[in-house]
């Protein structure tokens, strides 16, 4: 059997018993997941269910409470420089001096002794390796451009280019498409399936629509995980997901709304 | 003008004015992008803590404030991280501490201190050679500490979230970032005057926002743009007597308003084409 290159076993997390997560204060309870190479995987789930934490587990940003996170079947931090990030949103200004192009220079930055310190410019080799990334995301010609000048969707795929410079194995994306209007959430996930292939692919959303375009697997989180091997939600897997808020949201209503979504949902059901 | 350049005081206060300028310029930059400009607020008001204790236990000034000053903002840097919710009420609770402090020492200490209002307004044209040569270290200090770190710290004032998980050690560039705006305020309060060094932080790095692409070249143009407000407010200073941390202030808000406003003239020139 070969080796995943996200191996989560019987990770539970929790960040404070006084959190609104129940008795345990869990934000994670028990939670395995193993992603195989080449995997296109959507993590989804309701907000607050653990899906960030989730990733930041994957990122060693977080330690786990219990169980193990590997990837590549080392430690998270050891192995950075594989994985390739991609944020819900960044913390800079939006007047904040630099291009597109500067701003994919800066996934270079890692921990590994191939870092940056000491070095006031980029050598040509990582520039002309950052422009390629531009035309991997069809942004070549926005290069100089200011970041902030660019729109939500050109932003979101500058970094995503931010993520590929540094050639990663695993791409992982948080929201990747929480500012963009539905054209261009279905083009953005099309051109992801697109980079499929020795790169493993996840991504985080609280989108349900997303699962019906080119994702492999399907995996849902809401304090704990169940893993689909395919990209069709059942009404099982939403009474699982969001099945909590019954009392505000009755889920028969819930689910025949989103039958209209997805065609591999069962008959309507009548509660 | 060129007269007066021939007097001491006046060598020495321009050559303070373009040592203060270089890292007023670098910076004011970082503390403007990675929005700390409250924080720097709070550790230049605090700072006159220092001066308090200078004075109070006979210890030399800018030494004591540099260090009361570095531990006040570490202070400050390390609430903001653990309560971000409640870090401005706290950096504003220690800002007040540190000036209450500073001036309750100063009521305590016998004499008269001739140099209190200095400390508040600015003494350019008091620098003693001394202080110069530490300005001077100081500058070296940072120049060498950002030049050797500016693509972390770039990648971290850009996306802190994405730096660390990135393995770039975020918080202690975060520290490091603090404890040099902590030096260069100190430096600036001989300039500019606790109560104004605020104003001479932000402001070129406001006037060089306009143009500069890149963080390198915003560092640079700021730190043009402080040499500019420096030489100009000292000119204002000596020719019409005028407080000189208030004038240089006021060459830096005039030069502002003057290029905002030639910016918008060519905007709707080119709008009317």
């Amino acid at each position: 059997m070969t080796q995943p290159v996200i191996d989560v076993n019987a990770v539970s997390f929790s960040y404070d018993s006084r959190t609104a997560y129940g008795d345990r204060g869990l934000a994670l309870d028990n939670v395995s997941l193993r992603v195989d190479e080449g995997e296109y995987l959507a993590v989804l789930g309701p907000n607050g269910g653990g899906k960030t934490t989730l990733f930041k587990l994957l990122l060693g940003l977080l330690k786990p409470t219990a169980g193990t996170v590997r990837l590549f079947g080392e430690e998270p931090r050891e192995v950075l420089h594989k994985v390739g990030y991609v944020p819900q949103s960044i913390t800079a200004k939006p007047s904040f001096p630099a291009s597109a192009l500067d701003v994919v220079l800066m996934g270079l930055a890692n921990r590994d002794g191939k870092g940056l310190f000491g070095r006031w410019r980029h050598t040509p080799a990582e520039r002309q390796k950052a422009m390629q990334c531009m035309e991997t995301v069809g942004l070549e010609h926005l290069a100089a451009s200011r970041f902030s000048d660019l729109s939500g969707g050109q932003r979101q795929r500058v970094l995503v280019a931010r993520a590929l410079v540094s050639d990663p194995l695993l791409l992982l994306l948080d929201e990747p498409t929480s500012n963009i209007d539905p054209q261009g959430k279905f083009c953005f996930y099309e051109f992801l399936a697109e980079l499929r292939g020795p790169m493993t692919i996840v991504v985080v959303s609280h989108d349900l629509s997303i699962a019906g375009s080119a994702f492999s697997a399907v995996a849902l989180v809401n304090k704990t995980l169940r893993y689909n091997a395919g990209p069709a939600l059942t009404a099982e897997m939403l009474t699982m997901l969001y099945g909590t808020h019954d009392k505000t949201c009755p889920m028969g209503t819930f689910i025949n709304s989103v039958s209209t979504i997805f065609p591999t949902l069962p008959e309507k059901r009548h509660d | 003008m060129i007269e007066a350049l021939s007097y001491d005081f006046m060598q020495h206060a321009l050559l303070a004015a373009l040592l203060a300028s270089i890292a007023c310029g670098i910076i004011g930059t970082l503390v403007v992008v990675n929005r700390l400009v409250f924080l720097a607020g709070g550790v230049a008001h605090a700072a006159y803590g220092g001066v308090g204790l200078a004075f109070y236990f006979g210890l030399p000034v800018l030494p004591c404030t540099l260090g009361f000053s570095v531990a006040t903002s570490l202070i400050m840097a390390d609430i903001a991280r653990r309560d971000r919710q409640r870090a401005d009420a706290a950096i504003g609770v220690l800002w007040a501490a540190g000036m209450a402090a500073g001036i309750i020492l100063l009521d305590l200490t016998p004499g008269y201190n001739v140099d209190l209002m200095s400390y508040l307004f600015g003494s350019i044209m008091a620098v003693p050679a001394g202080d110069l040569w530490l300005m001077a270290g100081l500058d070296a200090v940072i120049v060498s500490a950002v030049a050797y770190f500016y693509q972390p710290l770039l990648v971290a004032s850009f996306d802190e979230e994405y730096a660390a998980a990135r393995g770039v050690p975020a918080r202690l560039l975060y520290l490091l970032l603090i404890a040099m705006a902590a030096v260069t305020v100190v430096m600036l309060i001989r300039i500019a005057g606790l109560i104004l060094v605020i104003a001479l932080l932000t402001l070129p790095t406001f006037a060089a926002a306009r143009t500069a692409r890149t963080m390198g070249g915003m560092m640079f143009a700021s730190t043009l743009w402080s040499m500019v407000f420096c030489l100009c407010g000292l000119w204002l200073s000596y020719m019409f007597n005028l407080t000189s941390g208030a004038a240089i202030i006021a060459a830096g808000v005039a030069c502002v308003c003057v290029t905002a406003a030639a910016s918008r003239l060519r905007r709707a020139r080119t709008a009317a084409l």
